[in-house]
């Protein structure tokens, strides 16, 4: 295990490290400390490695991360594991807004709660929550899914196209075009696989289905309230 | 009134207010129940560079020879912070526009032309094609609210960043992409449905406000090592304001885009009646940065209407560092091209006016996603077509500026100019020809 | 274009902390904000009979002690003044209405930066740090403060438009935010006696709360009539004599963090001013939900 200290070294220095490590480095397992919220640590990784961020973090850590697994061991703030293409991202605390943010691919995990807007634009990732979502959760989601273990804010799925989202708790409200769908035998094997990756315990059988109605796909004057 | 050939007979009066337009919109509306839509950019008249002239030599000032008395075209673009600034030949640009709007061979046409004249292209809406990183020499990425496309690995392999926030034919607008456009490749790029309406966001999912937007460029800074120049593009609404937020939030480069700035597809009434022209953007701007003593240390570049030299001389001479080109780009490649005439009328439309490019159905090829119709366009051939432009509008340039004895286009000045109305003297900041005087001077 | 702290305190026994604490939240909001910070600190509270100005001039060589004794003299009260930096504190045995008018119609020159029985406000220009240092917040204890941090735009990097706007005694208001509507509610508020320094859109929402206030509504109410009137982007923190309120709008686009025990509630636009509170690792943390007001009071 690498570690470094960031009051020593400065995170410029630290993601650059992190960035041209070799494909067949021996290097694989970093853990970063010492941290006061910094903004972009450990953003644009490329090689497996495994990152441990000592605290709490600012925006966008692990942004668009590829194949790497990044663990924080505390809050991060908005837009945790933006565009990540692929790999893995586990939040130990809260997880602020927009959080996978138009991500693509690989799995997010969040353990405590993630703010408004989790899962924002979605265009591929696994999101797994085992809190609750704030308002607006998978506005315009296009594609992957998202699991919540607790409940969902207002406005869930808004505006959303094909991804899939599931929760266990209370929804406070559904946006534009998002209905309740129902769970077939795929979607619960589907969801039970989601959730052991997580390393979550629960049922995927207490979890309703939630996705497009799919009426805004074309324009039609009677939906105009959607708009 | 009465009929012809009476005594008293007055001939059929107009509305100037509800004129032809106006009644054949209300109509439409009543009929389909749907706002127009339609692409380019304001087609009213507004006040624009054509209302501005520049003075030339006199006994007072003296011309430059052509041919070996220089006059210098380059521009060095983020030279703020960025580890590898761009080098551009000419001042000359071509603006961001979608693949998905445009055609394949349309987005190679811009790459050849530009490249031949040592200028940069930039990707829009939807991300990098591997045939524009090919054709391209230098490569501008646009980084968008819908974020459609995009990855690091593109953003890597660009030459600079430009950080969307709007445009000037629609600001406070997102991208917009009907069905019949979302073709297979494009549904794929944008992770998308094939075939359905593309809805938009207006805003960046991960920030909003100049406080959030500084720490995401230090983000996008951080993840291509501090190399690639960051454009943050706003379109013409308070300029004075954010050219100077753009600057406070870390932008090396501001792209300014007046509401003659064409777009592949938004509502009528969006494109017609917000945002500024950009004659009236571009002094603001420039005082923000002149303000803020970043003038030339933070490179402006403005679009929104450049049409030929003339254009581009006056946009230097009013403070910019470069201008951008998009519809002219795309006439210069066969837009509106009257050959097609045939085909324009079956689409109840003729050469010159046609602007429904949110349909497809373009004859020559460029705003289509139809294979039969984008084969029409000849890519090396339309891209010689738009290198011959681009070196015309250098070269018209140059003639003016040595006309007013530059031997660089950035030594040209606003002094240079005069203004043949009120509105634009007052807007260009520029005094009415035969006169000292600059309406409202005072304030900026 | 900025940060904004405010710091509670619920158990007595803090309140000689509450200074360093709130130093420390508003350094963390540094680069938000370099080029000005404002702090609105509650303590010192003077008798009821009494009022309690801060005043500002940028010439550190202004006549303050003038200033005092020609007021105690015009309305016959006891008076005392003392200057930090380019800000003065004024006490003064008589009310704030009296107060108010005299220095407005004899001193046009100076800023009223904040009044009332115990708030103080300081605003200058300058990095958090050195703003915090050159008031000694450090070493301030009260009972509830509240911190901006700002990006200026314009040229000039002057406290005009400086945050906390203190609209009526005891009261004041930070925003991270951009407001749509406030030159018709500025217009509106004028009519209703408002009188405007500014033509921030801040300024417009922290007179809009203190109309509310003054009509009679409570804390918790004026910020619900705000959600109503107001259009645009915005965190609001709101102190006044014994209250802290946070409220976000519908869209929440703006960011806000916070953090309650049973010691003390705060609130920061970013988690690492919240870093360092006593305990936070027990506290609970959570972003306030849309267009929802939370209020806390010292009754």
């Amino acid at each position: 295990m690498h570690e470094i200290d960031l009051t020593k070294t400065p995170l410029r220095e630290v993601n650059q490290r992190l960035q041209t490590l070799p494909p067949d480095t021996n290097e694989r397992v970093w853990k970063l400390t010492n941290l006061h919220g910094e903004h972009a640590c450990a953003v644009g990784l490329t090689q497996p490695i495994e990152v441990h961020v000592d605290g709490h973090i600012g925006y966008y850590c692990a942004g668009m991360n590829q194949e790497a697994t990044v663990i924080i061991h505390g809050q991060c703030g908005i837009g945790v594991a933006e565009n990540m293409m692929s790999g893995e991202v586990r939040v130990k605390g809260n997880a602020s807004s927009a959080a996978g943010a138009t991500a693509q691919g690989g799995l997010l995990v969040i353990e405590g709660d993630a703010g408004t807007r989790c899962g924002i634009s979605m265009k591929g990732v696994d999101i797994v929550v085992k809190g609750s979502v704030g308002a607006m959760s998978a506005f315009m989601a296009q594609s992957g899914s998202l699991v919540v273990c607790g409940d969902a804010g207002s406005s869930l799925g808004d505006s959303i196209y094909e991804a899939r989202l599931y929760v266990q708790g209370k929804v406070e409200s559904l946006g534009s075009d998002c209905i309740e769908k129902k769970m077939t035998p795929h979607h619960l094997a589907k969801l039970e696989r989601l959730l052991k990756s997580a390393g979550i315990d629960a049922d995927p059988r207490n979890f309703k289905r939630y996705g497009s109605a799919r009426r805004l796909y074309n324009f039609h004057v009677d939906n105009v309230d959607s708009y | 009134m009465s009929a012809p050939n009476t005594p008293f007979y007055t001939p059929p009066r107009f509305s100037a207010t509800f004129d032809q337009h106006a009644i054949a919109e209300i109509h439409r509306a009543a009929a389909t129940g749907i706002y127009d839509i339609r692409g380019g950019g304001t087609k009213r008249r507004v006040p624009h560079f054509d209302d501005l002239l520049f003075l030339g030599a006199s006994i007072s000032r003296y011309p430059l020879e052509g041919y070996r008395e220089k006059c210098g075209t380059n521009v060095v673009l983020g030279t703020r912070f960025a580890k590898k600034p761009i080098e551009l030949k000419i001042p000359v640009t071509i603006a961001g526009m979608s693949f998905g709007a445009l055609s394949g061979p349309a987005k190679e046409a811009l790459g050849r032309g530009a490249s031949k004249m040592g200028t940069s292209t930039t990707t829009g809406d939807g991300g990098m094609t591997p045939e524009e990183r090919g054709q391209s020499s230098i490569l501008v990425y646009q980084y968008l609210p819908s974020r459609y496309g995009m990855n690091p690995n593109d953003l890597r392999k660009a030459d600079a960043i430009e950080v969307v926030v709007g445009q000037g034919a629609k600001p406070g607008g997102g991208g917009m992409l009907l069905g019949q456009k979302i073709s297979d490749r494009v549904a794929k790029m944008r992770n998308l449905p094939k075939g359905i309406d593309q809805r938009s966001a207006c805003r960046h999912p991960d920030w909003t406000g100049p406080d959030d937007l500084t720490i995401k460029i230090q983000e996008l800074r951080e993840i291509t090592n501090w190399e690639k120049p960051i454009y943050v593009k706003v379109g013409a609404t308070r300029p004075y304001f954010d050219t100077a937020l753009a600057v406070k939030s870390g932008a090396d480069v501001v792209v300014l885009d007046g509401m003659q700035g064409g777009t592949a597809a938004t509502q009528e009434v969006f494109i017609e009646h917000v945002g500024l022209p950009i004659l009236a953007a571009i002094r603001p701007a420039v005082k923000a940065l002149q303000d803020l003593d970043m003038h030339r240390k933070v490179q402006l570049i403005v679009s929104g209407g450049i049409r030929n030299g003339a254009d581009v001389a006056k946009a230097l001479a009013l403070g910019a560092d470069a201008v951008a080109i998009g519809t002219a780009a795309l006439i210069a490649l066969g837009d509106n091209d009257p050959h097609w005439e045939e085909e324009y009328k079956k689409l109840g439309t003729t050469a010159g006016a046609y602007d429904d490019w949110h349909e497809g159905r373009d004859p020559a090829g460029i705003t289509t996603q139809d294979p039969e119709l984008a084969a029409r366009l000849d890519p090396v051939k339309a891209g010689r077509r738009l290198a011959n432009y681009l070196a015309v509008m250098t070269m018209e340039a140059q003639i003016i500026a040595r006309a007013c004895g530059k031997s660089h286009l950035h030594n040209l000045e606003p002094e240079d100019l005069v203004a043949l109305t009120v509105e634009s003297a007052a807007m260009a900041g520029v005094p009415l020809a035969g006169t000292s005087w600059i309406p409202g001077q005072g304030g900026y | 274009m900025c940060g904004i702290v405010g710091l509670f305190l619920k158990n007595p026994s803090l309140r000689s902390k509450l200074g360093a604490h709130l130093e420390t939240m508003l350094i963390g909001m540094t680069e938000r904000g370099p080029d000005s910070a404002g702090i609105a600190v509650y303590h010192s509270p003077v008798a009821q009979d009494r009022c309690k100005l801060t005043l500002f001039n940028a010439d550190t060589n202004y006549p303050w002690r003038e200033l005092s004794g020609d007021l105690g003299v015009a309305l016959n009260a006891e008076t005392d003044i003392s200057q930090k930096g380019n800000h003065a504190l004024l006490v003064a045995q008589a009310s704030d209405d009296r107060v108010l008018p005299w220095l407005k119609a004899e001193h046009p020159d100076v800023r009223i930066m904040g009044y009332g029985h115990l708030m103080e406000v300081y605003k200058d220009i300058g990095l958090p740090a050195e703003v915090a240092a050159r008031y000694g917040l450090r070493h301030m204890e009260g009972s509830h403060a509240i911190g901006h941090t700002r990006m200026a735009t314009e040229s000039a990097v002057t406290t005009e438009g400086s945050h906390p706007f203190t609209p009526a005694a005891d009261m004041c208001l930070v925003h991270n935010g951009s407001l749509s509507n406030h030159n018709n509610l500025r217009k509106y508020l004028r009519k209703h006696g408002q009188e405007f320094e500014t033509d921030n859109d801040s300024e417009v929402a922290a007179r809009y709360f203190a109309h509310r206030l003054q009509e009679g509504a409570s804390l918790k109410e004026a910020m619900e009539a705000g959600l109503k009137d107001l259009d645009g982007f915005f965190t609001f923190t709101m102190g006044t004599k014994d209250g802290f309120a946070v409220v976000r709008d519908g869209i929440a686009c703006k960011p806000a963090v916070m953090a309650e025990n049973d010691d003390w509630v705060a609130m920061a636009s970013e988690f690492r001013s919240l870093a360092y509170l006593p305990n936070v690792e027990k506290a609970k943390i959570w972003e306030p939900a849309p267009s929802t007001v939370y209020t806390w009071s010292l009754q």
